[in-house]
């Protein structure tokens, strides 16, 4: 693999106007050699505009894209070293698959035996030896998925280009992909920039990840940092559940702060916060980081209820709501003030879900390193 | 005898209910009668097309030794042929200027060219007839330059059919798949050739099929542009139509029939029934 | 996306609008404008025509005898329109309805009638319809019959069959016109109902309508489209129709294209045909003015 600090994409205060709607507003960012990187965001936030500018299908209003450190203003889509995987995989219909994959080396004039053992290479990176001779319509949408990508493979391009690689397929498909897409990148070693609107796909595939919310890149992280780190209340709502709670900072100091929340109360923190006093800050914490118990049963408790201020923090309420999906049971829970909060617990063992029901009063505790303290 | 009175059926199933299968087949047999009875009767032995006299080959004999009929008859096969490469070139070429691009005037150029589709036909045979007056057409050509007029006629009611049913089948177009060719590295041209003109294929082939045909039916426009040296085969027929009715015509009628049936089943081999079906 | 800016690619756009402008202007605007100019020209001796600006050949259209001429074209084409209506929405339904294997032969059938020529269908119509014809020996045999029935009832035989005239007349005009156009009612209507979310339907089925009123209630509002479009497709060109009422009608069958073509081919009139011609395109266009007008009347709401 390549050296992974080594910028392959540069994008600099890149902007994208339509008309008077802005879909990317001064974006920069660096994409690295041999990275799989993700930009990710809500329907029309502009990531699939930036993965098209990139491609050379748009071109950028304002700013500059650098590909291997070469300027790619004027440079039309088909003389740029990157290749792409299309949303609709845009495999050509009238062609057979060995075709499909031999398109772009024919026209850059590679014949014969070379184009032979290329076509076959690609086919086999994408599982697809044998099926040099189907139609595209006879195969299924996951197959001519895997004729987009070794159509784009074969040309070996610097960089791989997916719009929404995996919206088109099912559930169970969608999963195994996943993982396929991570295993050929690191198989192959070109450089992956996919473009989704799915946080799971998001996490389980990249390096890094830029979240895009309206033209501009709200985080850019490792998938873990982004999770158990969002930089505010876009990125810590858009990637994974979340409780938020506004709240004032009545204590800030290096070892520990404390947050008046109007609906939770007061959150402790074992570390600081550097913010203001008194400004108004958020509080997000992930449902599967609160512990769940009967009220005054087990050490859980003494825990809570001995050290609050410095080791768990503690709060009671009412089951409102449970979703048991299996693997983990949901909580709907109201708690004293009134406020909702959302808790999720593993199902450790076959009867676990049994353990509370509707109406059930509960204690709930979460460590103090657990809730995020967000400024924006 | 329940059973005949109400087949067992899905809501839906229409097609599937006495009386509209009754109804259905009087429409075929409204359609396809007189054209039976017009073959069967090309091969009868008598003057008139009245009784069976017996089964005889005279009179296709006779309409291929017509000279006129048979020098009519190419020369309808010739401007046809002409009418649709022109007419699938022109047709075609519209149909991406007004699929591919935004320009000024747009709608008029749009309007325009769907003009010769709804102008009736006399109308445009007579405007052939004083344009060709007026600029001096010469008349005395060799062959096949002399059916050159008609031919230009032809080409204009037929090229807008051509751009209508090629420009529907651009709509179906997935444009990342123009992307894609050009990703992988291909120019303009060559994504026109590899990727554009397979997909409009199936409208190539019914626009050439319609425009073959359009071209071969037409009698009212060639009827105004045509000289006495360039008689097409409905001309020559409705004269011999005007002046008796003879089993000559029948049988020539029954060349001409026989060849659509085979054009339209080349067409069919070429693109199957569905594509065929879709594209009007 | 409604395609691309011209001044992006002007190459491309040059190579494919050129020759398309090219051949429109010169062999379809030039030639309808020298009609339209002619339309106000006098005849100078025998080929010298001058556009004098008159509006003679305008006014002499309005005289009594062609307006009954324009009147009744529009009727025949009127009743030809309606009649295939009638005949064909049930056979659209059927085509649509059928199994996924009958349809497309379905379909080549109301096809193939479309694509052979036009004279030979109509010689064949013609064959049929005259006296000594099969619809007259059909008839006859029916006649015969009915009186021989008659006989065997004990009652009066029915005179002896005189063969009906069902060529060279009105009737005949009609019913060859119906013969021609059919397929093009066909088709507009097949393709609106194939459009049709057949789930529509079986809601209607489902809240309790009967078939009937399913169909006049929901198939029929929604393939309105269709119906236009299968209306103009067939009423255009059977007010234009020269050849079937030329070979088929009587001597009071003429339509207005019959009397334009005898301005050119008979009586030399050629300002005057031009002018004819003219009107009859106005025609059309407000045809289809009004058809524009009914869809955007909704759109005003």
């Amino acid at each position: 693999m390549a050296d992974p600090a080594r910028p392959i994409i540069q994008i600099r205060n890149v902007s994208k106007r339509f008309g008077r709607v802005t879909a990317v507003d001064d974006v920069s960012l660096d994409i690295n050699a041999g990275e799989f990187f993700v930009l990710l965001g809500p329907s029309g936030c502009g990531k699939t505009t930036l993965l098209r500018m990139i491609a050379g299908f748009e071109l950028p209003s304002e700013g500059q894209i650098l590909i291997d450190g070469q300027d790619m203003a004027g440079i039309p889509p088909n003389r740029r070293p990157v290749n792409m995987v299309f949303q609709s995989y845009a495999v050509f219909p009238h062609m057979r698959v060995a075709d499909n994959v031999a398109y772009g080396l024919k026209i850059a004039g590679v014949k014969g035996g070379e184009a032979r053992d290329r076509v076959a290479e690609a086919l086999d990176l994408v599982k697809l030896g044998g099926f040099e001779s189907r139609m595209p319509d006879q195969m299924s949408g996951g197959q001519r998925q895997r004729v987009a990508l070794a159509r784009s493979l074969v040309m070996r391009p610097k960089v791989l280009l997916l719009d929404e690689p995996l919206s088109a397929l099912d559930a169970k498909l969608r999963a195994q992909m996943q993982f396929e897409l991570s295993e050929l990148q690191e198989k192959v070693g070109i450089t992956f920039v996919t473009v989704t609107h799915d946080q799971d796909e998001a996490l389980s595939m990249a390096c890094r990840i830029a979240v895009i919310n309206k033209g501009d890149v709200a985080q850019l992280a490792t998938p873990s940092d982004l999770y158990e780190y969002p930089a505010n209340r876009f990125v810590a709502d858009f990637v994974g559940s979340v409780n938020i709670f506004e709240g004032k900072l009545s204590l800030d100091e290096p070892d520990r702060a404390a947050i008046d929340c109007t609906g939770l109360g007061k959150v402790y923190l074992n570390h600081g916060v550097t913010g203001p006093h008194g400004a108004n800050v958020w509080v997000a914490l992930r449902p599967e980081k609160i512990y769940l118990h009967v009220p005054g049963v087990g050490k859980a408790v003494k825990a809570a209820g001995e050290d609050a201020p410095e080791g768990h923090n503690f709060a009671r309420g009412t089951i409102k709501g449970m979703r048991y999906l299996g693997d983990i049971t949901l909580f709907d829970i109201e708690l004293e003030t009134g406020a909702r909060i959302r808790v999720s617990r593993p199902n450790l063992s076959r009867r676990d879900q049994e353990d509370f029901t509707w109406g059930d009063k509960v204690s709930m505790h979460w460590r103090a390193d657990s809730p995020v303290v967000l400024l924006g | 005898m329940a059973r005949f009175a109400r087949p067992s059926r899905a809501p839906l199933e229409y097609s599937r209910t006495l009386w509209m299968r009754l109804w259905v087949g009087a429409v075929m047999l409204f359609l396809y009668a007189p054209l039976i009875v017009l073959v069967i009767f090309s091969f009868n032995d008598s003057k008139r097309n009245v009784v069976w006299r017996g089964f005889t080959t005279r009179y296709y004999e006779k309409a291929l030794g017509n000279d006129q009929l048979v020098e009519a008859l190419f020369n309808s096969l010739t401007i046809a042929a002409l009418a649709t490469i022109v007419s699938l070139a022109l047709g075609a070429v519209a149909a991406v200027m007004l699929w591919r691009f935004r320009f000024p005037l747009k709608g008029t150029v749009d309007g325009t060219i769907s003009l010769p589709i709804i102008v009736p036909e006399i109308c445009l045979g007579v405007a052939f007839l004083m344009f060709f007056a007026r600029v001096g057409w010469p008349t005395d050509l060799v062959w096949p330059f002399n059916l050159g007029a008609i031919t230009i006629a032809h080409i204009t009611f037929c090229f807008p059919f051509v751009t209508m049913v090629v420009r529907s089948r651009l709509a179906s177009f997935n444009r990342e798949q123009e992307e894609a060719a050009k990703d992988l590295g291909a120019s303009e041209w060559q994504m026109f050739r590899d990727v554009l003109i397979p997909h409009i294929r199936p409208a190539l082939v019914a626009g050439a099929l319609l425009s073959f045909t359009l071209s071969l039916d037409d009698f009212v426009i060639t009827y105004f542009t045509s000289g006495p040296d360039t008689i097409t085969f409905p001309v020559k027929v409705y004269s011999m139509v005007r002046f008796s009715v003879t089993p000559e015509v029948n049988a020539a009628s029954t060349l001409l029939i026989v060849l659509t049936v085979i054009l339209t089943f080349i067409a069919l081999k070429l693109q199957g029934v569905k594509a065929i079906a879709e594209t009007h | 996306m409604t395609g691309q800016d011209w001044k992006t690619n002007r190459r491309v756009f040059a190579a494919v609008s050129l020759p398309t402008l090219f051949w429109i202007i010169l062999f379809f605007l030039l030639p309808m404008a020298i009609v339209w100019l002619y339309s106000f020209g006098e005849n100078r001796g025998l080929t010298d025509i001058e556009i004098s600006g008159t509006l003679d050949n305008y006014k002499r259209a309005t005289e009594w005898l062609y307006l009954t001429i324009f009147g009744k074209s529009f009727a025949v084409a009127a009743l030809v329109t309606l009649i295939c209506l009638i005949v064909g929405f049930p056979v659209a339904m059927a085509i649509t309805f059928a199994n996924e294997k009958w349809r497309p032969w379905l379909l080549l059938g109301i096809m193939l009638p479309f694509w052979t020529n036009l004279l030979i269908r109509t010689y064949a119509l013609m064959m049929l319809l005259g006296t000594q014809g099969f619809a007259n020996k059909g008839l006859g045999a029916l006649w015969e019959g009915t009186s021989w029935l008659k006989v065997l009832a004990g009652l009066q035989p029915l005179p002896t069959w005189e063969p009906v005239p069902l060529l060279f007349n009105n009737f005949a005009v009609v019913f060859g016109l119906v013969y021609v156009h059919l397929p093009f009612m066909v088709l507009p209507l097949y393709a609106a109902l194939d459009r049709l979310d057949r789930s529509l339907i079986e809601a209607s089925l489902d809240l309790g309508a009967g078939h009937f009123r399913t169909i006049m209630r929901i198939v029929v509002p929604l393939a309105a489209p269709g119906i236009v479009a299968g209306v103009m497709i067939t009423l255009i060109p059977a007010l234009g129709a020269y050849l079937t009422p030329d070979l088929m009608g009587g001597t009071d069958s003429q339509m207005i294209a019959n009397v334009i073509e005898r301005q050119f081919k008979k009586a030399n009139d050629w300002p005057f045909g031009a002018a004819l011609s003219f009107l009859l395109i106005y025609a059309m266009f407000i045809l289809i003015a009004l058809q524009s007008m009914r869809r955007k009347v909704p759109e005003a709401h």
